[in-house]
């Protein structure tokens, strides 16, 4: 089952599209990674995912149900946002408090016992945590309540090394024991690599690449040969991105069958290597032709 | 869990270039071959896994099914995943001799000359080529 279907999905400020022709599914259980510059329609399309915003145009469906329709729609999903806000006035154990008075699932003990292992004081003003604590504490909240979907707007940003590593230890181990769908979006591809099994590439408002980690990275090649034309690929290997010397021409493909022809040294490609080749490739080339005819 | 000790812990090096379900893969072989593991331990639980090195239990799944599907590991329900195989077999004194011939082998190499990139390239084609003549 997916957890999240988009069809046609856009949202529209003002006269801006901030996200446009977004069609995509997430697999249940998954643990999707979300890549894109900034501006890219990464944290629009998480609010809309959260039911925080509506859709100006297309359709979304998050764990069957349209977000934030509801009380039991909003409560199958945890959010945490980009600066991971809490209430500056209230205490650590007041945002407990509000957390088990605003959802009915509420997991007292489970945050009770996390509270505990950060060394976090009850009594301490959320306004005087460190940003790595609030951002612990904003994810207690999230994962309090026991989500079936859990997004994460670029969570570990503003972390240190040390914090990085804690929190996304924590919400794989949250994985581990309730296994909700994770939507996570990150500039940090080494995390991205760590984490995730899914990956969504987005560029100036558009869906790049989405799909399994595992199977984008088999179904791309970096091609090098003799200088020659990159428009005579055969017709099973889709052009990402073409370079030339004088000499040598480099190509990344995406295709499911293998290169035969001699000419080229073939090599498989790095994560990095290809988020960077879709995030790259909009601004080098608007008007090629969208991904959904690039075979899956 | 915290009832059992595990006996080997995972690490993953983001510039190996290998997904990290592999590296897991490669840790567990490369420790049945040292020894470390034997049959009957217990690899350490999904969770364990997870908090320590904070990477998808998925990846973690992955890597004991393929070790499953090896033949080296299988899964207890409810209790966990454990080594099946060992494969450090009982003529270990065998493989010291082997090991100190070709420690004496790598000094001549390098009294003959040889870089190490050149002791491996050679010992790498001399390998390849004697598995596909079948006599490795």
């Amino acid at each position: 089952m997916s957890a999240i279907v988009a069809d046609g999905l856009g949202k529209r400020y003002g006269r801006r599209w901030a996200l446009r022709e977004c069609t995509l599914e997430v697999p249940e259980g998954s643990v999707v990674g979300l890549v894109g510059a900034n501006g890219a329609g990464k944290s629009t399309f998480l609010h809309l995912a959260a039911g925080l915003l509506e859709p100006s145009e297309g359709s979304l469906q998050v764990l069957g149900g349209r977000p934030g329709s509801d009380a039991t729609q909003l409560a199958k999903v945890g959010f945490v946002a980009q600066d991971a806000p809490v209430y500056g006035g209230l205490s650590v154990a007041d945002h407990l408090r509000l957390g088990a008075r605003t959802n009915p699932g509420w997991d007292e003990a489970g945050a009770q016992a996390r509270i505990r292992s950060l060394g976090l004081d009850l009594r301490q003003r959320a306004g005087k945590l460190s940003g790595g604590q609030r951002s612990q504490l904003a994810l207690t909240l999230a994962m309090g309540k026991r989500p079936e979907l859990l997004v994460l707007d670029e969570p570990v940003s503003s972390l240190d090394p040390l914090a990085r590593r804690t929190f996304l230890a924590d919400v794989m181990e949250l994985m581990a024991d309730h296994g909700p769908t994770v939507v996570l979006s990150s500039h940090l591809l080494s995390d991205v690599e760590r984490v995730c099994d899914h990956l969504i590439v987005m560029a100036e408002g558009r869906v790049q690449l989405v799909g399994s980690v595992d199977e984008l990275l088999a179904q791309h090649k970096l091609l090098t040969g003799p200088r020659r034309d990159e428009r005579l690929l055969p017709r099973d290997q889709v052009l990402v991105r073409a370079s030339h010397t004088e000499r040598q021409t480099t190509v990344l493909v995406r295709t499911t069958d293998s290169i035969l022809d001699p000419a080229w040294v073939v090599s498989d490609i790095g994560l990095e290597d290809l988020v960077l080749a879709y995030m790259d490739r909009r601004v080098a080339a608007p008007t090629e032709t969208p991904l959904s005819a690039v075979p899956s | 869990m915290g009832w059992h000790v595990a006996v080997i812990e995972f690490r993953i090096d983001p510039r190996s270039g290998m997904p990290p379900y592999r590296q897991i893969v490669h840790q567990v072989r490369q420790a049945l071959h040292l020894g470390l593991l034997r049959e009957g331990d217990q690899l350490p639980t999904v969770k364990d896994v997870v908090g320590q090195v904070a990477i998808n239990p998925n990846t973690v799944l992955k890597a004991y099914r393929e070790l499953e599907h090896e033949g080296l590991a299988a899964g207890r329900p409810g209790l966990g995943t454990f080594i099946t195989r060992s494969l450090v077999d009982a003529s270990f004194a065998a493989h010291k001799g082997l090991q100190s011939e070709l420690s004496r082998w790598l000094a001549k190499a390098r009294r003959a000359g040889l870089d190490d990139a050149s002791i491996v390239a050679l010992f790498e084609s001399t390998f390849h080529a004697s598995s596909n003549r079948g006599v490795a």
